[in-house]
């Protein structure tokens, strides 16, 4: 029996375990490639060898024709199409299979099925394609000049879309008499989450229903996906994300791959699998990040800044990808620049350029790294040049908690909290005086060291307004949690988004448990399931604790409500008499368990009042924060580095974090995604890079030649929390998710900055390369030998 | 990622091998520990009709000193490097090199011969070995013979092994006590392949290894001379001037960080 029993501290701020852990570290959690159907067959892709080409002949091998499928053999799959509204936008179509064109080196020309993986890559291995070459553009800022190859065709130039805002300089121009120009790149990178993508589709004749296990963030917009380009009723299909092994944005979004393997399910009918490897993964999934800034701060001698104009270029790649478009990146950048600081003036012009290269997609985080690395760098510079301690000019020019809630210059609603303290708090924690003070000592070992930090402030959870206003054809509405308390008095609680890796069938179980008092482990949650849960845009954007969590809580609330009446009734009192306590429902008279609830409700309905709810125990409620402009959490991050002057190798010897997520449901949780997102940010700012040849050519497909952090590289973490409840929403909540991604390349190239400051060189390029920071200080060197000369 | 069909033929004895690897057809490559050759097939950069493999031959797997050399198997595990079964001075100097070489479960199945005969230039044992001296043993259509270890990596993934020869071990030099050594590698993250190595030991001859080049290896003699004479440090500006002098095909960053592995492993050998 399934008693809820006292379970005092582990609601919202409990370091509860993670539910989830035990099947993991046990081996046995349930990943789309673990199923296995009598009949299945294996898809492999052969994919374009070249990065722009027209195709003109796809030859299969004698006795292979009916295991290789070009997109002239799937008549009716129809390209993935990404809608937006932002005016002047070009749209692309992304066809699943190559038509005519390849437009990056790894898009799928073909695929082939048999009966193992093996054989299929086999098949694939055969299969000829003639290219005619094409010139290829492979880098952002080419892609803009007149003469560049055009990626697409049928349009006049290779620019997806601009925005533009602009304001009066001269209202400043008295006051700013010190003017930083710098200009900074942050290189294009591959999300790897541990579970590569996966797929396994298989036709229910009896449901007349496409049924899809794949590796999702999303399932429901898979859902609205496959049947809008496979030609489907909604009601035919079903997808459902079983144990998903991390995301970080690739798996929000529909993949070329889950059609093809829905289209031929149904064309072969027999079980389709498709597991990506991960070559395929670093070759096809290199996609994200890819910035540009030419960024000019104005301020004053003592350290305020007054104005930001910058130009930002993103590189969205060859495709559009569906259904968030490669338009978010250009539009977060220009609205996130300026971050948690107050500027009087800010100009900005932000162009998307199509490239040679995979469609860009929205990686944790989603341009704030870049536009986080470009501001924090920018205002290190500053204090360099003004003589200032740059923590300094950020506590200075932060939005003071007392303006709270502010509008910021670029229209983002911030919702609460104390940045400046963060800061202050952070710089204590690294112990910036000592370090200062040990950066005067030579090290006998030809290391230098810096210390530095970055700060940002990041919109989580922000719904219908904020998407509507990117122009996205998906927008977010009403979240809605189902929770149903079974004969027993357990509780099952339905939610729409996927948790592949952040706890949530623990943080959305001690949010019922905060309500409703119930044991966390009396609580089941689905999540990922079209056919079981209600309808979610998914996990992604920092937002399912703060929205599918506040769903969970006014759900339980309604259903406690109607426990209240049962239970007062069995006590034969007054409903205003009882209350929900420890799982109980409770009186000055007695107590009544929620398995007692449970079996008059289900068992012996004759027992229940006249005035009982017909809608019974369960209970569906929506959720959205009021405005929706998104809570903010924001952090600042510092770090101490050791920089190799002669190999030019960065070593990251501390670093601290002090982050305010508003309220904490579970600290564990917070700060393993805290430190998870760091390692990311490292991986960023020291070692993560998909690079290319002038032909496009994919230079990094192995995990020998595309460096990822791992427990080697991570220091020991050290964390701070804050807590500034949002007022707009349940409990305060604030998203998380993301977040540690976001400051690390700020920080850690500040820091670097900072020790090569005794040099005069500065690094402005992610990843920060031994060859790169080498580089960096032979132009210093050269440069003085120059004005020496 | 998964392998073209290939013949997977489990060797008896060396002599099965040998006689396998002369009247194999097809293309034929002799499998170790799998660690290097495992992810290259898997890659398809290597699509071998026939696997002849190692695993169950004995009598390659020891490691015994034998008065003025230590012989070290072909299938010696860099583990068992690590964990200091090379006995003596040799003994520190090699547990040095495998305790850098990728992570553990690598360790425990890449072999020390595998490694050598795959002769990756990234790798560390063809240039670390190259810096203690010493030769190769292989068998063949015509019996056993010495190699010597100078000149034995010709090139990237190319040694001085012949189409039907098979790498059985090692006799490397015993280094005394009192006999110093260094080894610094240049590599992004612990574990990774090197981007340079530098190598140097004192034993009966000093020896100075510039490695993880474009191609081989190579003894740097304008150094070894200076550690003969009993020098103790080279500065990394130096090394740099004696390095450009090589036509290895560095670029100035790779210059540098060549010269920086040399310096340094010349400064770890007297630190």
């Amino acid at each position: 029996m399934a008693d809820g029993g006292s379970v005092d501290g582990k609601g919202i701020g409990a370091r509860v375990l993670r539910k989830e852990d035990a099947r993991h570290l046990a081996g046995k959690g349930k990943f789309t490639s673990d199923f296995k159907r009598p009949g299945q067959k294996e898809m492999a892709f052969v994919r374009a060898s070249v990065a722009h080409a027209h195709i003109k002949s796809i030859v299969k091998p004698a006795g292979y024709e009916h295991a290789i499928f070009t997109s002239e053999d799937l008549p009716g799959l129809k390209p993935m199409r990404a809608l937006s509204k932002l005016p002047g936008y070009k749209l692309s179509d992304y066809p699943a299979l190559a038509a005519g064109k390849v437009r990056f080196a790894g898009e799928p020309v073909a695929v082939c099925v048999a009966d193992s993986r093996a054989d299929a890559e086999d098949i694939a291995q055969m299969v000829e394609v003639e290219y005619d070459i094409l010139p290829a553009v492979t880098d952002m800022l080419a892609a803009k000049k007149p003469d560049a190859p055009l990626v697409h065709d049928e349009w006049e130039d290779n620019i997806v879309f601009e925005t533009f805002s602009d304001d009066d300089f001269q209202k400043i121009a008295d006051e700013a008499t010190v003017v930083i120009r710098r200009e900074y790149r942050m290189n294009r990178q591959a999300m790897n989450p541990m579970e590569g993508k996966a797929v396994f589709a298989e036709w229910d004749d009896r449901q007349d229903q496409l049924m899809m296990w794949t590796s999702t963030q999303v399932p429901h917009l898979i859902r609205n996906g496959l049947a809008e380009f496979l030609d489907l009723e909604q009601r035919q299909v079903r997808v459902i994300a079983p144990d998903v092994g991390g995301g970080f944005g690739c798996k929000a979004l529909l993949q070329p791959e889950e059609l093809v393997a829905g289209y031929l399910t149904r064309k072969l009918e027999c079980p389709i699998r498709w597991i990506e490897d991960r070559r395929e993964h670093l070759v096809t999934g290199a996609n994200c990040r890819e910035h540009h800034y030419q960024i000019t701060l104005h301020a004053t001698p003592d350290g305020r800044m007054l104005g930001l104009d910058c130009d930002v270029t993103v590189d969205a790649g060859a495709y559009s990808v569906y259904p968030f478009t490669n338009g978010l990146e250009g539009a977060m950048a220009h609205g996130n620049l300026p971050g948690p600081y107050n500027f009087k003036a800010y100009k900005c012009r932000t162009q998307t350029t199509v490239t040679n290269k995979p469609g860009l997609m929205p990686y944790r985080g989603v341009a704030r790294p870049g536009v986080c690395f470009a501001m924090e760098m920018t205002i290190d510079a500053l204090a360099r040049e003004i003589g200032m301690e740059a923590h300094e000019i950020r506590m200075k020019n932060m939005v003071p908690e007392s303006a709270m809630p502010f509008m910021s210059i670029a229209k983002k609603h911030f919702d609460s909290g104390n940045y400046a303290k963060s800061v202050e708090m952070a710089v204590d924690m690294i112990g910036l005086e000592k370090v200062r003070a040990s950066q005067g000592v030579p090290t006998d070992d030809g290391r230098i060291i810096g210390v530095g930090m970055g700060s940002y402030v990041e919109q989580t959870a922000h719904g219908t307004s904020v998407f509507s206003s990117w122009g996205v054809a998906m927008v977010p509405g009403y979240e809605q949690a189902t929770v149903r308390l079974t004969p027993d008095g357990g509780l099952e609680l339905r939610i729409g988004v996927q948790s592949h890796g952040q706890g949530m069938e623990t943080s959305m179980a001690q949010m019922a448990c905060e309500v409703l008092g119930i044991d966390p482990d009396n609580v089941m949650v689905t999540h990922g399931d079209t056919g079981l849960t209600p309808y979610s845009t998914g996990t992604y954007a920092s937002r399912s604790m703060v929205m599918a969590g506040g769903a969970t809580a006014r759900a339980c609330r309604v259903l406690a409500e109607r426990m209240e009446i049962i239970g007062a009734h069995l006590m034969q009192c007054e409903r205003t008499e009882v209350s929900i306590a420890g799982g109980k429902v409770v009186s000055g008279k007695g107590e009544v368990s929620f398995a007692e609830i449970g079996r008059v409700w289900y068992l012996n309905p004759d027992e229940l009042p006249e005035d009982v709810d017909q809608g019974g125990v369960e209970v569906t409620m929506g959720y959205r924060p009021e405005p929706d402009s998104g809570a903010f959490t924001y952090a600042s991050h510092a770090c101490k580095i050791s920089l190799d002057v002669e190999t030019g190798k960065v070593k990251v010897l501390d670093y601290v974090i002090v982050e305010d997520c508003g309220t904490i449901v579970n600290p564990m949780i917070v700060e393993g995604q805290t430190f998870g997102g760091a390692t990311q940010g490292i991986g960023t700012a020291l070692l993560e890079e998909s690079l290319y040849d002038e032909m496009g050519n994919p230079g990094a497909s192995t995990f020998a030649d595309y460096m990822m952090p791992s427990a080697t590289d991570a220091p020991m973490y050290r964390v701070d929390h804050m807590e500034s409840p949002s007022p707009f929403t349940e409990y305060g909540i604030k998203g998380m998710g993301e977040g540690g991604t976001i400051p690390t390349p700020a920080a850690i190239g500040n820091a670097i900055n900072d020790a090569l400051k005794q040099i005069g060189a500065e690094v402005m390029e992610t990843p920060f390369t031994p060859r790169r920071v080498r580089a960096a200080i032979e132009a210093a060197r050269d440069r003085k030998e120059g004005e020496a000369a | 990622m998964k392998p073209a069909k290939f013949e997977h033929q489990r060797m008896a004895s060396l002599d099965e091998a040998v006689k396998a690897l002369g009247n194999a057809e097809g293309e034929t490559r002799v499998l170790g520990g799998g660690q290097s050759l495992g992810p290259m097939m898997n890659l398809r950069l290597a699509q071998p009709d026939v696997v002849l493999d190692l695993s169950k031959v004995e009598g390659l797997d020891g490691i015994e000193e034998t008065g003025n050399a230590i012989r070290v198997g072909a299938r010696v595990s860099h583990a068992r490097i690590e964990d200091g079964e090379v006995p003596g001075k040799t003994g520190d100097y090699m547990q040095f090199v495998a305790t850098g070489i990728s992570y553990r479960s690598v360790r425990n199945r890449g072999t020390i011969g595998g490694s050598v005969a795959h002769a990756d230039p990234s790798a560390d044992w063809p240039s670390a070995l190259l810096a203690l001296g010493g030769s190769v043993t292989a068998a063949g259509g015509n019996g056993i013979r010495t190699i010597s270890l100078d000149g034995f990596t010709v090139g990237p993934f190319s040694t001085g092994l012949g189409w039907d020869e098979i790498l059985t071990g090692f006799e490397l030099p015993v280094l005394g006590t009192d006999a110093n050594w260094g080894y610094y590698k240049v590599n992004r993250k612990p574990g990774e392949f090197a981007d340079a190595i530098g190598a140097v030991t004192l034993g009966v001859e000093a020896r100075a290894v510039c490695g993880a080049t474009e191609s081989a290896p190579f003894r740097v003699t304008e150094i070894e001379e200076r550690l003969a004479s009993g020098v103790q440090e080279v500065s990394i500006a130096e090394v740099r001037d004696i390095l450009d002098r090589y036509d290895a095909g560095f670029d100035d960053y790779e210059l540098q960080i060549h010269a920086v592995a040399l310096s340094r492993a010349v400064q770890g050998a007297f630190a």
